[in-house]
């Protein structure tokens, strides 16, 4: 028999919609928890501890106290209502003690201040991470910076203000500095003209302005700073601060100019070779011997220099990464264009390599605001110093879960919400293809 | 007095007239201890439209970016547009902005719509105005014919797009001479007419151009001059009629028989 071989088709298909057994509900429950024998066996193996542990802790927390005075008024009124033995969470301490963890030692009525630091963080950080935002919010950021550690520590309103004002001098002198003698050089005067202003003459400025309009909020000493105000102060510098430094010592570890490359080198891996509490404690018991006598240094301050050196250099190899993960015809096409190093780092190369970097940015601010809690080797109240105080109350002895899952809570909820942030970002930047 | 003398003869060498567009004397570069390009001479006049071929690895993308410093040679002396290249930052950054290049893979900026692409030299390197600047690309995307895609990403366009996004940012610096780097060869055959049709309307109208390109009919049509370059040297050059229907060398008889062969 003949086969016909020649064919030619009279009518395009048109779509058909796809099986049942591939879309919905069913499909879906098929495909991924019994898609084969030992897949099912997994899905009710899991299933069931999954149940287990969580008939466990469900009722345990829902079934807490919150109103008590006492661990022992807990245990009172568990055995009255339960019977004798049975134990639910006494999250009595947390309803007492939460503001402490909060905000650490402040007097109450000085607890606007920390909110307020808090809001203000929130409304500096909103232009940065949501772009439609009006650029205005970005003046609210900048004031930030000099208003929070105003409201922490308190004093003189004026000293924040005449801080400000030398940053604005430094960025005009940067401005003016750079349209005649290029980036670096405004950069460098930038700075220059704010240091002086901040060492020289800010502070003759901020006594003369408060001897003329006084000012004042109570002082509040580094040591009573504790619980999540600590944590957050400590953490958001170290993120603010070490980027751009970061930024500088990758550029830097790429330089040709060996003196550059070496420092930045030599910088990064020193700090990278060191343990935090190692530099936590020498910034707090070594740095006592070599400054001078009488020089007083802030121990917040001191610590806080350091967390955010040793962030930037962790954060410098992330960006080092993302530099060496660009094409080499991004720098060439550049150069070809006619545009300097700097204006091809600002334009071309940063934009793209940060935007590689952000899951490892991210990371690291995710553990260094984790790593503030180590603080307390230095004798800084971190949360977790905090929760041993409250332990360490006659009323609250023997708590132990619910004051560290109440922490463990918080620091999840903000470590949390920073990833799925990076996740959001990187889609959104996601213009290229390759 | 016989200093003097020297340093005169030296100077002359150096002025070349205004005709000229690009001058090469002499011109040697090594990799390390890889001798690259060797004794390459070679005069461009304005408005003078050169092909060079060449066997893979002979040196043609290296003699180029020598051009405008991308690779800096080590022996000899490059004049363009009047300026000689040297280690003077100024004298390189002029040069950059007046030779235009395109590559092989195009590297438009991915994170950058197209627009911004081709603004972002004249704003930031000849400080023109926003609104300017954005006219003149939009003035150099029409003559490439794609200004519709002007608010998309590079990587949303074809390859033979992106090769004219990348003639056109390059053209948005108004330079007076264009560098290509084998600008179809990343491409595939239906987009390499596209990118060679706009490539023929930048030789009509009088740019000088240099480019590194194995499509024979391009420099049939277009060239004044073919180049063949082997082994780090220039071998053989001439009218494209006579370059190809009648090549002196061996080496080059033996390269042309190989991609025109078959
Ligand atoms: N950056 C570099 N370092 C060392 N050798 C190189 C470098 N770039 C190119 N070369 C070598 O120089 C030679 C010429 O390269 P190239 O100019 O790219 O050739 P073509 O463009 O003609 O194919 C090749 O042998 C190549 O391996
Ligand atoms: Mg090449």
């Amino acid at each position: 028999m003949a086969r016909e071989i020649a064919f030619v088709r009279s009518e395009m298909l048109g779509e058909k919609p796809p099986p049942a057994s591939i879309v919905g509900v069913q499909g879906w429950i098929k495909d991924n928890l019994f898609s084969s024998v030992s897949n099912s066996i997994l899905t009710v193996v899991a299933l069931y501890l999954v149940f287990v542990i969580l008939s466990g802790i469900l009722p345990w927390i829902f079934l807490g106290i919150w109103n008590a005075e006492s661990l022992a008024e807990c245990r009172e009124i568990f055995a009255e209502r339960y019977g004798d033995g049975t134990e639910y969470a006494c999250w009595a301490v947390v309803k007492a003690r939460w503001h402490q963890i909060v905000f650490g030692y402040y007097s109450p009525d000085q607890y606007w201040r920390p909110i307020l630091g808090f809001i203000l963080i929130a409304v500096s950080i909103a232009p940065i991470l949501f772009p439609k935002l009006p650029k205005k919010l970005f003046f609210v950021s900048f004031a930030s910076l000099f208003l929070y550690p105003w409201l922490i520590w308190g004093g003189s309103f004026w000293t924040p203000i005449t801080a400000a004002l030398g940053a604005v001098i430094g960025f005009f002198a940067y401005r003016y500095v750079t349209e005649r003698f290029g980036f670096l050089f405004g950069v460098l005067a930038g700075c220059a003209a704010a240091l002086i202003w901040w060492s020289f003459i800010s502070g003759f400025a901020a006594s003369a302005l408060q001897s003329a309009i006084p000012a004042t909020i109570a002082q509040v000493s580094s040591l009573n700073l504790a619980g999540f105000v600590l944590s957050i102060t400590i953490g958001i510098v170290a993120i603010v601060a070490s980027l751009p430094i970061a930024i500088v010592l990758a550029l830097g570890r790429q330089s040709d100019m060996w003196i550059v490359n070496k420092l930045c080198t030599g910088f990064i891996e020193t700090i990278r070779g060191v343990p935090l509490i190692t530099l936590l404690f020498v910034a707090t018991v070594l740095l006592n011997y070599f400054l001078p006598r009488g020089v007083e240094f802030d121990v917040i301050l001191r610590v806080n220099i350091l967390v955010t050196l040793f962030t930037a250099a962790y954060i410098a190899e992330v960006i080092r990464g993302g530099l060496a993960a660009l094409p080499k015809g991004q720098y060439e096409a550049a150069d070809a264009l006619g545009l300097t190093y700097w204006q091809a780092q600002r334009q071309i190369i940063l934009p793209q390599a940060l935007k590689i970097s952000i899951p490892g940015i991210v990371s690291n601010f995710i553990s260094v605001f984790k790593d503030t809690t180590l603080v307390s080797i230095v004798a800084l109240n971190d949360p977790l110093g905090i929760a041993n105080n409250i332990r360490a109350n006659s009323d609250w002895n023997g708590i132990v879960w619910e004051l560290y899952g109440f922490i463990a809570l918080i620091f999840w909820v903000v470590c949390f919400s920073m990833s799925r942030y990076s996740m959001y970002l990187e889609r959104k930047l996601q213009t290229g293809h390759r | 007095m016989a200093e003097v003398t020297e340093h005169a003869v030296d100077r002359s060498r150096l002025q070349v007239s205004d005709e000229v567009a690009i001058q090469i004397n002499d011109m040697n570069k090594w990799y390390g201890t890889f001798h690259v390009l060797r004794d390459i001479n070679l005069t461009v006049n304005r408005g003078e439209r050169i092909v060079i071929c060449g066997p893979s690895g002979s040196g043609k993308s290296t003699l180029i970016r020598c051009i405008n410093r991308l690779e800096e040679h080590q022996a000899g002396d490059i004049i363009v547009d009047g300026t000689e290249l040297s280690s003077d930052l100024k004298n390189i950054d002029k040069i950059r902005s007046e030779v235009g290049m395109c590559f092989q893979h195009f590297n438009l900026f991915p994170h950058l719509s197209i627009l911004d692409n081709c603004t972002l030299a004249p704003i930031w390197v000849r400080k023109v105005p926003k609104r300017e600047a954005e006219e003149t690309a939009m003035h150099y995307l029409e003559k490439v014919k794609i200004p519709e895609q002007a608010d998309k990403f590079p990587g949303q366009l074809s390859g033979g797009q992106q090769q004219r996004v990348a003639i056109a940012r390059s053209l948005c610096m108004k330079p007076r001479i264009m560098l290509f780097d084998e600008p179809t060869s990343a491409l595939d055959p239906e987009m390499i007419k596209e990118v060679l049709d706009t490539m023929i309307e930048l030789a009509e109208e009088g740019m000088t151009m240099l480019c590194v390109t194995h499509e024979m009919g391009f420099a049939r049509q277009v060239a004044n001059r073919v180049i063949f370059m082997d082994a780090g040297q220039i071998v053989e050059q001439n009218e494209p009629e006579e370059f190809f229907n009648n090549p002196k060398s061996d080496r080059t008889k033996l390269f042309l028989s190989q991609i025109l062969g078959h």
